[in-house]
């Protein structure tokens, strides 16, 4: 989990306050649950007590104190480093699609059933990230893009999956050590 | 509610032996959006070709704008096709002598529009599909990319009621693909016509209302997505 990375990364524009943080976070990645405040402030407190970042400034308009956090030079490194390594070639968490369809394949269970409804489901998706709302950002227009990859891919899986099915029509059999 | 712009009632075809389509019954209603998908020789361009009327149905009926394709002599259904539909090709299969831009005219000139007012039209569109070309252009001068803009500015230009595309944006990048299609979709269905796509690829199917699967010449499922 790159969490810490991330913050520093959000940092890296301006020095800016937790809320601030979590905002520019959620226009991140609109496609991602909300950053809740407590992380936000729980990872402010690590990043300050590493050296990654530090207050600058601690702010009361009138309304609820708050405190401004800057990145530090290592802070700054700890970034660079990180977006010098690639991310791993692993999946994205659709592996419910892989278990249902593998086990409907198995079972021979609702086979076709099981490929309309998924299909469904990833094309209405792909269809509504495909609305992208008008001003949205370049940075929101990609995540977008990257979330119906990987929509496309799974579907793309799934023909193959069921193709094979199709040219060993009978369910493999199990074997027993 | 309006009858729908085209309708396949159990229709087959075969290819010599081969049984290309089997009792393909769909409809696609006016500002409808329809994904026709399925592998490769699934049927897909055939379920095309005899929507367009280019094939005649060996069984079934197909009706477009309220005229059954079938039951009509060939000088009628030619008529069905140069005034109530647009077809996009995937290879854009343009007349190879005419200069691009009477290709694009092509629909309106046929059907008796002053030359100078078909060529400004096809100005437009050219225009419209981003495709820059000299009055003399031949088809033979564009790449695979540009002759597929140029068709579908050709498709689109007499406003058909029925727009069908076999993979239209297969010669084109990502981002060409995509501004086409949405330049195809938007000025379609914003005039109340039906759009019929063929397509094996998702990224496109998931721009329809709704997604008609086939797999060997038997359409499998049809699911809702708007």
């Amino acid at each position: 989990m790159s969490l810490t990375e991330l913050h520093l990364a959000l940092l890296a524009g301006a020095p800016r306050h937790g809320y601030d943080i979590k905002q520019e976070h959620d226009a991140w990645f609109p496609d991602s649950r909300p950053l809740p405040f407590g992380q936000v402030y729980a990872t402010l407190a690590r990043l300050q007590r590493d050296g990654l970042a530090e207050v600058v400034e601690t702010r009361v308009d009138g309304g609820p104190e708050r405190t401004v956090y800057a990145l530090t030079d290592a802070g700054d490194e700890r970034l660079r480093a990180w977006l010098t390594e690639p991310a791993p070639p692993t999946g994205t968490g659709a592996e419910e699609i892989v278990r249902k369809t593998i086990a409907a394949l198995h079972t021979g269970i609702d086979v076709q059933g099981h490929v309309a409804r998924q299909r469904a489901v990833h094309l209405r998706r792909m269809r509504e990230l495909g609305q992208v709302p008008p001003g949205a950002s370049p940075a929101e227009r990609l995540v977008r893009e990257h979330l119906i990859a990987h929509l496309d891919a799974d579907l793309r899986w799934l023909d193959l999956a069921t193709d094979l099915l199709r040219s060993s029509p009978t369910p493999p059999e199990r074997t027993h050590s | 509610m309006n009858p729908p712009t085209l309708t396949l009632s159990a229709v087959s075809h075969t290819y010599g032996r081969t049984q290309a389509l089997r009792d393909a019954t769909l409809s696609v209603a006016p500002g409808e959006v329809v994904a026709v998908t399925g592998p490769s020789g699934c049927g897909k361009s055939t379920l095309l070709l005899l929507a367009a009327g280019v094939l005649r149905a060996q069984s079934g009926r197909v009706t477009v704008a309220g005229t059954e394709l079938s039951g009509v002599d060939d000088t009628a259904r030619a008529l069905v096709r140069r005034r109530s539909i647009g077809l996009v090709l995937q290879f854009g299969q343009l007349v190879p002598d005419l200069p691009v831009r009477d290709n694009v005219a092509l629909p309106l000139l046929l059907e008796g529009h002053p030359a100078a007012d078909a060529r400004a039209a096809a100005d437009g569109w050219l225009d419209r599909v981003g495709l820059a070309v000299g009055p003399d252009t031949l088809p033979s001068e564009l790449s695979g990319g540009q002759a597929q803009l140029a068709a579908a500015a050709r498709a689109l230009v007499h406003g058909p009621a029925l727009l069908l595309a076999d993979e239209p944006t297969a010669s084109l990048d990502t981002r060409s693909g995509r501004a086409l299609l949405d330049l195809m979709l938007a000025t379609t269905v914003a005039a109340g016509g039906a759009v019929l796509l063929v397509t094996h690829d998702n990224t496109v199917a998931a721009r329809a209302d709704r997604e008609v699967r086939l797999r060997d010449g038997v359409i499998e499922h049809e699911v809702a997505l708007s």
